[in-house]
């Protein structure tokens, strides 16, 4: 069994979202990268336990940016995985992005290829589908949970207050989000065997880009809370139906 | 060069995202000089031509009782022959559950530009500029789809629907359906209660209620404002809600009118799951919670104190009490 991790960086949950040059880029200056959470904590932690229980899986990751994601890439292989795809291109585009790893995936017939259900700075939650309408194979999509029964996957699907209990044949796309795996921490041997797995380098296919971001906002500050004293509950549930409008 | 809008729907009725994306997409349409279409692939046992309330012209449906399944890969086909049958330039979907399954698919099919997470109508002079969110909320990216055909998914909650008159015409579609490879072995959900991304108003429980044995007094506001419910993280790490309760970043992500925040501290992580909410009321006993930076209102207090207060006052203002 092959099976293929996407993987990107991301800013850390708590850093200041800023931009520069007149809005037009996000602002790196002070920025911790960690791997996106969806990514490392469901996907690639999923990927891992079912190559230890198959020792004959064969564990991919690939990542689609520039030099700068290597360490990132690298602290995802201390996790685990045999080694590592990097697109060498950088790219705002999600299709573009997909069709990149769609292109390596094509050659490595991969049979699982796990995404994290978003990316925490674009929230798109459009790889992976993109992916799989390249490669022409199913996609389920915000996964809590998933099951390998020989070729068979049995995943639930998150709808509208509740799961959906999907079976699926390999080969398929699989986006995760909590409820798949556990959250690992990188041991020592794992961070030293990284250093020495292989981390291949590819260039780019030529491939259309069919978005581009044009700026950045902030929305604006928040007016400030007002603050109703515990003993006049009553005058909050008349703040929120005369001034709020919202009950 | 059509607008079309695809309807989701679940157990026979069409969702209130997708009233949401068809309102969006007839105001759209009426920016780009242009007609507005829905799209429900299935069946459902809403009025069709109702729909015609929201702007749209026309109704498109393939009626085959397989769609009433997700499968994400029959669905992209399906939706891509259909945009061509119907001449659509620009595809909108509402950014939830099933629209995270397809849109993205949709797009990569007819290789159209994809923008998700849509907040406002696109700008249209001279270019077609799509503001979504961006950051788990904290900002806003404007981006441009560049391609012929393009697709859009709306945030649930961030669109006004406005419903006037008006009804649409059916259209049987005749489109060839594949066989599904995702099998819906089973559906469990929750009975009874207003699902937690649909719902107006939420009202959200943390660690400052002890333990599960204390639910009852927000269980009794959230009935009163006929709300969904919902805790932190913690909460539903310790077993005391379920997990489909969680919101926050690696929960579920919600966008309601209003949103009670009861007992909750308001650490980031949760922050960017609920900082689409309209209004934030939080109540919390530590004054220094940052929770009260992000909310519109706030008590410092006990909620076993001011919840059942707050429930009793909801009752005397809507004459129920």
């Amino acid at each position: 069994m092959k099976i293929l991790v996407c993987i990107s960086k991301t800013p850390d949950t708590t850093s200041k979202i800023a931009f520069k040059d007149n809005n037009s880029k996000f602002d790196e200056a002070g920025v911790q990268w960690i791997i996106n959470p969806y990514d490392e904590w469901y996907a690639l932690v999923r990927a891992i336990e079912l190559k230890e229980k198959d020792a004959s899986a064969v564990l991919h990751l690939i990542t689609v940016g520039g030099a700068d994601v290597e360490p990132i890439i690298r602290k995802a292989l201390a996790l685990g995985g045999d080694e590592a795809i990097r697109v060498n291109a950088q790219s705002d585009d999600r299709y573009f992005i997909a069709a990149q790893i769609a292109e390596v995936a094509k050659q490595g017939g991969y049979d699982l290829i796990f995404t994290g259900k978003e990316t925490i700075d674009f929230n798109s939650s459009s790889v992976g589908g993109a992916v799989a309408e390249l490669l022409d194979m199913p996609y389920i999509s915000l996964a809590t949970k998933f099951e390998l029964n020989g070729t068979t996957a049995t995943v639930n699907r998150e709808i509208e207050g509740g799961e959906e209990v999907n079976e699926v044949s390999l080969p398929v796309v699989i986006s995760c989000q909590k409820g798949v795996a556990e959250q690992r921490i990188p041991n020592m041997r794992g961070i030293m065997a990284a250093r020495t797995k292989p981390l291949k380098v590819v260039e780019p296919a030529a491939v259309d880009q069919l978005t581009s971001v044009v700026s950045y906002e902030t929305p604006p500050p928040k007016a400030g809370v007002k603050l109703v004293p515990a003993d006049n509950v009553a005058e909050l549930v008349r703040l929120l139906h005369e001034e709020a409008k919202a009950i | 060069m059509s607008v079309l809008i695809f309807i989701d729907h679940s157990e026979g009725h069409i969702k209130k995202s997708s009233f949401e994306a068809l309102t969006y997409g007839a105001d759209l349409a009426k920016q780009l000089g242009t007609s507005a279409e829905g799209l429900l692939l299935g069946t459902v046992n809403d009025d069709l031509a109702a729909l015609g309330k929201y702007g749209v012209t026309k109704i498109n449906q393939v009626n085959n009782e397989s769609l009433n399944n997700l499968d994400a890969q029959v669905y992209a086909k399906a939706i891509g022959e259909a945009a061509t049958q119907t001449g659509a330039k620009v595809i909108v979907f509402s950014h939830n559950q099933n629209g995270r399954a397809v849109a993205a698919r949709v797009g990569a099919r007819l290789k159209a530009g994809v923008v998700t997470g849509a907040v406002a109508l696109p700008k249209t002079d001279g270019g077609f500029v799509v503001k979504k969110s961006v950051f788990s909320a904290k900002a806003f990216a404007n981006v441009s789809i560049n391609s012929d055909i393009k697709v859009i998914s709306l945030n649930p909650n961030s669109y006004k629907i406005t419903a006037g008159e008006g009804s649409a015409a059916i259209n049987q579609l005749n489109i060839t359906v594949d066989a599904p490879k995702v099998k819906v072995v089973s559906v469990n959900k929750v009975k009874g209660e207003v699902p937690l991304t649909e719902a107006e108003i939420v009202v959200s429980g943390g660690r400052g209620f002890k333990g599960p044995e204390n639910w009852g007094i927000l269980e009794d506001l959230a009935k009163t404002l006929h709300a969904a419910t919902a805790c932190s993280r913690p909460v539903a790490d310790a077993h005391w809600r379920p997990h489909h309760e969680h919101v926050g970043q690696t929960g579920i992500q919600i966008a309601p009118n209003l949103y009670f925040a009861l007992g909750i501290s308001g650490a980031i992580q949760h922050l960017a799951g609920v900082n689409r909410s309209k209004v934030i009321v939080v109540v919390n006993k530590d004054p220094e919670a940052p929770f009260f930076k992000a909310a519109d209102y706030g008590i410092v207090g006990d909620v076993f104190e001011i919840v059942p207060k707050l429930t009793e006052e909801i009752k005397k203002l809507k004459g129920i009490a």
